[in-house]
C-alpha cells in the first residue's frame, strides 16, 4: 500500500484552488513569506523520513503569532488542511506535506522568551532548538532533560508534537514528564493554553493528551519547559558480552538492584562493528553484544552505584567491564553509540531506522525473530537498543538502487514493528506514527480503539483539516491493511466491509 | 479475592447506555470530598481486583481498578519498590483506579512526577460501550493520541477504568528527615537556591515554623546533605502524615484549600492558616473565606484552588473556550453522558 495519501483509503480531501487560496493569503497578510512555485517548494517535500516525498501546495513561513492566528482562520473558513512542521527532523513522517495542503513553517519562532532560575522553567518560542533551552539554561547550572538524537537541529515544538524521548528516558522521562505549560492555537485559530506555572492545572489532563498528537489537535506557539539541575557527576561502564541473551539479563539483573541508571544501551554485533570502524571508541570487536551503563547524580552515590553495577554485571556474565578512566573516555564511549546510525550508514548505501518498544523480558525473543525476518528477507539489520526503557531501534540494511530492495526493507520493517506488538509491546516509542507507521497501527489497536481515536480528533478538529491522514489510520485503510496481514489468527476488523 | 468482574462492569455500562441513566463511578469512595456530588446508579469497582502483571525488574505493574491501593502498595514494598508520586489513600479502602482518577500526588510530586506520570497504559469501558485498551505495559509509547494519561485527574468523567499499568521505581536506599528552623520567606528562598543545585531533596514542608525536609538517595549523597544543611533530624513519619491529611494543621474546623502555585511565587498572605507542601508549590489552607476571595489570590499568584468539600466550588472554574473544549472531548468519548456526569464541572 502506497504511503502517500490516498483518497481512496485515507479519506477525501477539499479541493482547494491555489491562486486564489495564494491570493487571499496575500491580501489578508500581505507580510506573511508564502512560497508557491515548485522550486521553492521543493526543499520541503520532506521532514527526516526522506523516502517518502510530496510537494507541499504552498508554504506559509509566519514570524508573528498573529500571522498565523489570521492564517489557521483564512484556511478554516476555506477548508484548507494545514500540515506543521518545526526543524522537520521527525523520522516518521509527521510533517510529510500534502498536496492539497499548507505547510505551516514554524522554525522562525526562534527566540527564547525566559529563562527562570528561581522557578525551573524556560518559556521558549516553538522553533527554538531542543538544545538551545539546554545552553541558555547552563549558566545557572541548569538544563533541558530530554535529549533526542537529532537535539542540535529538532525544535521545541516538534518535540512537544511527537512526545520525542532520547537515552535518558528512563531516569528523566519523554518530553510529557518535562513540560509545564503548552500554548496552541486550535483548527479555528483560538488560542488554548494547557497546563499552567504550577505543577497541575483544573479540569482534564488536555496537555497529556496534547503531548504526541503530532500536529492532529492544534499548533504549538509557546512551551514552558521544566530544567533541572546538572548532575555533579556522571560516569559510564562499558560491559561486553557473548550473548544478547546475557546483555539483556544483566539489564534485568541492575534494575532488579534497585539502580536507575541515567541511560542504558545495547548494541549487538554489527552495530559494534559499524561504531568501531567509523569512531574507535575502543568497543570489543568480537562480544556479541556491549552495554553502556552511564551513572549521574551526587558524586558519592555515583561512586557506589558504579561499584555496584560493576558487581551486578560481572555476576550476570559479562567477560569484560571498563569504568570510563576520565571524561575523554567518558565522550569517546558514548560517540560510537551516539553515531551508530552514520557509523551504519557507511557500510550500507540505505538504511531504514525503525522504533519499535517491547517489555525488556522478550528481547531475546524479539532479536530471535529480527534475525530470522533478516534471513528470510535477505536483508542485514544492525539492532541499537535503549535497553532500559525497552525502545529498540533495528537498523534495516539495504540498497535502494537494486530492484525490490526498498520495497523488501519497508516490509521486513513492518513485520518487525507486528512483532513488537505481538510481545506487548509498540510500533513507536518516541519517533511517532506519523506516515510512516500509519500501517502498523491497524495492528497495535482494533477498530473500536481507532474510532475511539477519532472521536478525540473529532472534539478538537471535527472537519480534519490539521496533518490529515497522520497518525491515526482510517477503518477502510486498516481493512485493506487486515485484508493483507491475519493479526493473532483473526482478521482484525472482522465487522468491515472488504473492498 | 482477586477476581475479574471486566465484563460484569461491561455489561452494567451497556445497560446503563441503553436506559440512559446515569452511573456514579465509585472505587473505596474515598475522594468523595472533591468535584461534586454525582446523582446516578452506583457501580462498585471493588469486585474486579487483583494484581495481574508485576515483574520488579520491567518496573511496571498491573492491576484492576478495583485493587486496594493499600495491597499495591505492600506488594510493591516487598520487593524494595514504590509508587513515587506518593499518592493520597485519604481512606482505608481507597482504590488503584480511584487513584488514577482523582490523580492526587503526594509530597514527592515536585522532585519524582505526578500520578499521571506514572500512568503508562489503562484499559476503559467507554460511552461507546466498549472495553478498550490504551497505551500498554512499555516505558515508551506513542502510538495514537495518549489516551492513558488522559484518565489521570479526569474523575471518571470520560470513562470507566478497569484497569491500569502504572511504571514503578526502587524505594531509595536511605530516607531522613530534617527540621531547620526558619521563616516562611527564609525557606522559600532557600528552596529556590536548593533547587538549582544536586541535592537529594524529595518532600519539602513548612508549617510556619520550621522548614521540614525529606532526603532520600544513597547513603553518601544523604550524609554529605545533612552535614551540609544542618537542622535536627526528625521522624520520618511525618511525611506519612503529610500525605494522608494527618497533621494537626488539616483537623482544624475551616475548609480545606489545596492552592497549586508556581515554585517560586514566594510567600502569600492569605486569609487563614496555611502549610506549604511541595517546596512552595502546594499550599494547603484552612479557610472560612469566600471561594471568590481565595480564587481570586491564587489565580494572581499565577495558580489555582480546589476546595475539599463537595459543591459547585470545589473545582476551580474554566474559561470559557477550555469548558467548551472539554465539553466537546466529553460528548465525543461519552455521548450520553453516563459517566459521573456534572463531577467535575456541572455541564460536563
Amino acid at each position: 500500500m502506497n504511503i502517500l495519501y490516498d483518497e481512496r483509503v485515507d479519506g477525501p480531501l477539499p479541493a482547494v484552488d491555489k491562486p486564489a487560496l495564494l491570493a487571499a493569503l496575500r491580501e489578508a497578510l500581505p507580510d506573511l513569506q508564502i512560497l508557491h512555485r515548485s522550486e521553492d517548494l521543493k526543499p520541503y517535500e520532506c521532514d527526516g523520513l526522506s523516502a517518502y516525498r510530496s510537494l507541499p501546495l504552498l508554504v506559509a513561513l509566519p514570524e508573528r503569532l498573529e500571522q498565523v492566528q489570521a492564517l489557521m482562520r483564512l484556511c478554516h473558513q476555506r477548508g484548507v488542511p494545514v500540515v506543521a512542521r518545526g526543524a522537520g527532523t521527525g523520522l516518521s513522517g509527521g510533517a510529510l506535506p500534502l498536496s492539497q495542503g499548507i505547510l505551516l513553517v514554524m522554525a522562525r519562532f526562534n527566540r527564547i522568551l525566559e529563562v527562570n532560575p528561581q522557578g525551573r522553567f524556560a518559556r521558549v518560542q516553538p522553533g527554538v532548538r531542543n538544545l538551545a533551552i539546554s545552553q541558555a539554561a547552563a549558566p545557572h547550572g541548569l538544563y533541558y532533560a530530554p535529549d533526542p538524537s537529532s537535539q542540535i537541529a529538532c525544535s521545541i515544538g516538534g518535540n512537544v508534537a511527537e512526545n520525542a524521548g532520547g537515552v535518558h528516558c528512563l531516569k528523566y522521562g519523554l518530553t510529557v514528564h518535562n513540560l509545564l505549560k503548552v500554548e496552541i492555537l486550535t483548527v479555528e485559530g483560538e488560542r488554548l493554553v494547557l497546563g499552567s506555572d504550577a505543577l497541575d492545572s483544573p479540569g482534564f489532563d488536555l496537555l497529556a493528551l496534547f503531548t504526541g498528537s503530532e500536529g492532529m489537535l492544534g499548533v504549538v506557539t509557546e512551551v514552558t519547559v521544566k530544567l533541572l539541575p546538572r548532575p555533579q557527576v556522571t560516569r559510564v561502564l562499558l560491559a561486553s558480552f557473548d550473548s544478547v541473551e546475557g546483555a539483556g539479563g544483566a539489564v534485568a539483573e541492575i534494575i532488579g538492584a534497585g539502580i536507575i541508571p541515567a541511560g542504558l544501551e545495547m548494541m549487538d554485533n554489527l552495530a559494534i562493528r559499524a561504531a568501531e570502524d567509523f569512531i574507535h571508541a575502543g568497543y570489543p570487536l568480537d562480544a556479541a553484544a556491549i552495554l553502556l551503563c552511564e551513572l549521574d547524580g551526587v558524586e558519592a552515590d555515583v561512586q557506589d552505584d558504579c561499584a555496584r553495577v560493576d558487581a551486578v554485571l560481572r555476576k550476570a556474565g559479562a567477560r569484560e567491564v571498563r569504568l570510563a578512566c576520565d571524561e575523554a573516555e567518558r565522550v569517546r564511549f558514548w560517540a560510537g553509540r551516539k553515531n551508530a546510525f552514520p557509523a551504519v550508514g557507511r557500510i550500507s548505501p540505505d538504511y531504514y531506522c525503525m522504533d519499535g518498544t517491547i517489555p525488556r523480558r522478550e528481547l531475546p525473543r524479539v532479536l530471535k525473530g529480527i534475525s530470522a525476518l533478516s534471513r528470510q528477507y535477505g536483508l542485514r539489520v544492525a539492532n541499537v537498543f535503549h535497553a532500559g526503557d525497552g525502545n529498540l531501534h533495528p537498523l534495516i540494511l539495504f540498497d535502494a538502487n537494486l530492484p525490490g530492495e526498498l520495497e523488501r526493507a519497508e516490509a521486513i520493517g513492518g513485520q518487525i514493528l507486528e512483532l513488537c506488538v505481538a510481545v506487548g509491546g509498540s510500533i513507536t516509542g518516541e519517533h511517532g506514527v506519523g506516515r510512516e507507521k500509519i500501517n502498523q497501527m491497524c495492528a497495535q489497536f482494533n477498530s473500536d480503539e481507532i474510532t475511539l481515536f477519532h472521536a478525540v480528533k473529532a472534539a478538537f478538529d471535527p472537519r480534519g483539516l490539521l496533518n490529515p491522514g497522520k497518525n491515526i489510520p482510517t477503518l477502510q485503510r486498516c481493512a485493506e491493511f487486515g485484508a493483507l496481514h491475519v493479526h493473532h489468527g483473526q482478521l482484525p476488523f472482522p465487522d468491515l466491509e472488504r473492498f | 479475592m482477586d477476581r475479574d468482574l471486566g465484563q460484569d462492569l461491561l455489561e452494567q455500562v451497556n445497560q446503563a447506555l441503553n436506559r440512559r441513566t446515569p452511573l456514579h463511578i465509585q472505587g473505596g469512595n474515598s475522594k468523595a470530598m472533591l468535584g461534586r456530588p454525582v446523582t446516578g446508579q452506583v457501580i462498585d469497582t471493588r469486585g474486579h481486583r487483583g494484581i495481574v502483571g508485576y515483574d520488579p525488574t520491567e518496573l511496571v505493574l498491573t492491576a484492576r481498578a478495583g485493587t486496594p491501593l493499600r495491597e499495591v502498595e505492600a506488594t510493591l514494598y516487598e520487593a524494595g519498590q514504590m509508587l513515587a508520586c506518593e499518592p493520597p489513600h485519604l481512606g482505608p479502602e481507597a482504590t488503584l483506579g480511584g487513584m488514577v482518577a482523582a490523580g492526587l500526588s503526594g509530597p514527592r510530586r515536585p522532585w519524582a512526577g505526578s500520578v499521571r506520570d506514572y500512568v503508562l497504559g489503562t484499559r476503559l469501558i467507554t460511552g461507546h460501550g466498549k472495553l478498550l485498551r490504551f497505551g500498554g505495559e512499555v516505558m515508551k509509547n506513542v502510538a495514537g493520541y495518549d489516551v492513558a494519561r488522559l484518565m489521570a485527574g479526569s474523575f471518571g468523567c470520560l470513562g470507566l477504568l478497569t484497569e491500569v499499568s502504572l511504571k514503578v521505581l526502587p524505594r531509595p536506599r536511605q530516607c531522613l528527615g530534617l527540621r531547620l528552623e526558619m521563616s516562611t520567606q527564609q525557606a522559600l528562598a532557600a528552596l529556590a537556591e536548593w533547587g538549582r543545585q544536586a541535592l537529594p531533596i524529595s518532600a519539602a514542608c513548612h508549617d510556619g515554623e520550621a522548614l521540614h525536609l525529606r532526603l532520600e538517595g544513597g547513603e553518601g549523597s544523604v550524609r554529605s546533605a545533612r552535614e551540609r544543611l544542618g537542622g535536627e533530624a526528625f521522624d520520618t513519619g511525618f511525611w506519612q502524615d503529610l500525605r494522608e491529611q494527618r497533621l494537626a494543621f488539616f483537623t482544624a474546623p475551616a475548609t480545606l484549600w489545596r492552592l497549586s502555585l508556581p515554585m517560586a511565587c514566594g510567600a502569600l498572605e492569605l486569609p487563614g492558616q496555611q502549610l506549604i507542601d511541595w517546596g512552595g508549590a502546594q499550599r494547603w489552607l484552612k479557610s472560612d473565606a469566600p471561594a471568590s476571595i481565595i480564587r481570586a489570590l491564587a489565580a494572581e499568584a499565577g495558580g489555582h484552588a480546589t476546595a475539599y468539600a463537595p459543591g459547585d466550588d470545589s473545582s476551580a472554574p474554566l474559561g470559557p473556550l477550555m469548558l467548551r473544549y472539554h465539553q466537546a472531548l466529553k460528548r465525543q468519548l461519552d455521548p450520553q453522558g453516563v459517566f459521573n456526569p456534572g463531577r467535575l464541572y456541572a455541564h460536563l
